[in-house]
């Protein structure tokens, strides 16, 4: 047991999370609560990305943190928590979907066979701060249905990898893919964002909004 | 270096992880090439932008009622020293 900690403590001393785990499997059940805080709300962002669902994210978050808890003695410690926890809400999103799907056979896998995006097209400059443009709703509504639009698998990888900020290594184990799989699906999934964002974000793409005039609805969307 | 050669390395540019000989190279072609300058910078940007704005906001009060939640079923189950 001290080895398999020592082996991932390596020379920057030993990662937090350890201490917690070890806590838990000692019979400490507010360690869990502390990560379960630390995580949860990654956990449901991931969620989110997968199933593109709202109530199913609140259901997958909740089923992935009671089957870690229950499969904690499985942790080894040879990767790290956070790392083992996502790959059981990738496991569990997807069996969400599967389910809502009545049964059909989810992957990663699927709709990946799409040309777009291997190589850039569009070469235009964007404005500058572009996304300054927008107001806040506007500009979630346009960075949610970009991402939405991509296939599920480049999607995820971008999502774990950009923006939840995992190492390459911890998206392929946490998606169970290999590291170059995981490399050309960022790849791809970047450039579609790129490409997808660009006529949103070229200069001129918004016009200015007309001046208020008094009784004109506020905030209304182009 | 090609555009195609750019291409191939664009991620580890943006990451960073990149040998300091090749960065040189790599300047060079951005400095000499529009398009591929254009598909550097508004790669980085797409993904910083992404990074900045969170999509899928979990409001306090649906956190704090899940959080309850997976701890009522964590206290209920059998746990993992069974
Ligand atoms: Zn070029």
């Amino acid at each position: 047991m001290v080895a398999t900690i020592q082996s991932v403590a390596g020379d920057e001393g030993q990662h937090p999370d350890i201490a917690l785990v070890e806590r838990v499997k000692a019979g400490d059940i507010s360690a869990y609560d502390e990560l379960v805080r630390k995580y949860e709300r990654q956990v449901f962002r991931i969620a989110q990305h997968i199933t593109q669902n709202r109530e199913d994210a609140e259901d997958v978050m909740q089923d992935a943190f009671l089957k870690a808890y229950e499969k904690l003695d499985q942790f080894q410690g040879n990767s790290k928590f956070y790392t083992w926890l996502v790959r059981i809400a990738v496991n569990e999103s997807l069996m969400r979907l599967r389910k809502r799907r009545t049964g059909k056979l989810v992957s990663m896998d699927e709709d990946i066979e799409t040309e777009e995006g291997r190589v850039p097209r569009d070469f235009a400059d964007w404005a500058p701060d572009p996304e300054q443009n927008y107001d806040n709703s506007e500009l979630s509504e346009i960075l949610r249905k970009t991402i939405q639009g991509l296939p599920r698998g480049f999607r995820v990888v971008f999502a774990l990898r950009d923006i939840e900020g995992l190492s390459t290594e911890e998206t392929a184990e946490a998606l169970n893919l290999s590291v170059p799989a995981v490399k050309s699906r960022l790849l791809r999934a970047r450039l579609q964002l790129r490409e997808r964002l660009s006529r949103h974000f070229r200069p001129g793409a918004k016009p200015a909004p007309p001046p208020r005039q008094a009784g004109s609805p506020a905030g209304k969307r182009v | 270096m090609t555009c195609t050669e750019f291409l191939a390395i664009l991620d580890e540019v943006i990451d960073q992880s990149i040998a300091a000989e090749t960065r040189a190279e790599i300047e060079l072609h951005i400095k000499k090439c529009g398009h591929c300058e254009v598909v550097f910078n508004t790669t980085r940007k797409t993904i910083e932008i992404y990074r900045a704005h969170e999509l899928y906001e979990l409001p306090t009060d649906l956190r704090d009622r899940l959080h309850n939640a997976i701890m009522e079923k964590c206290k209920k189950s059998k746990g993992p020293c069974s």
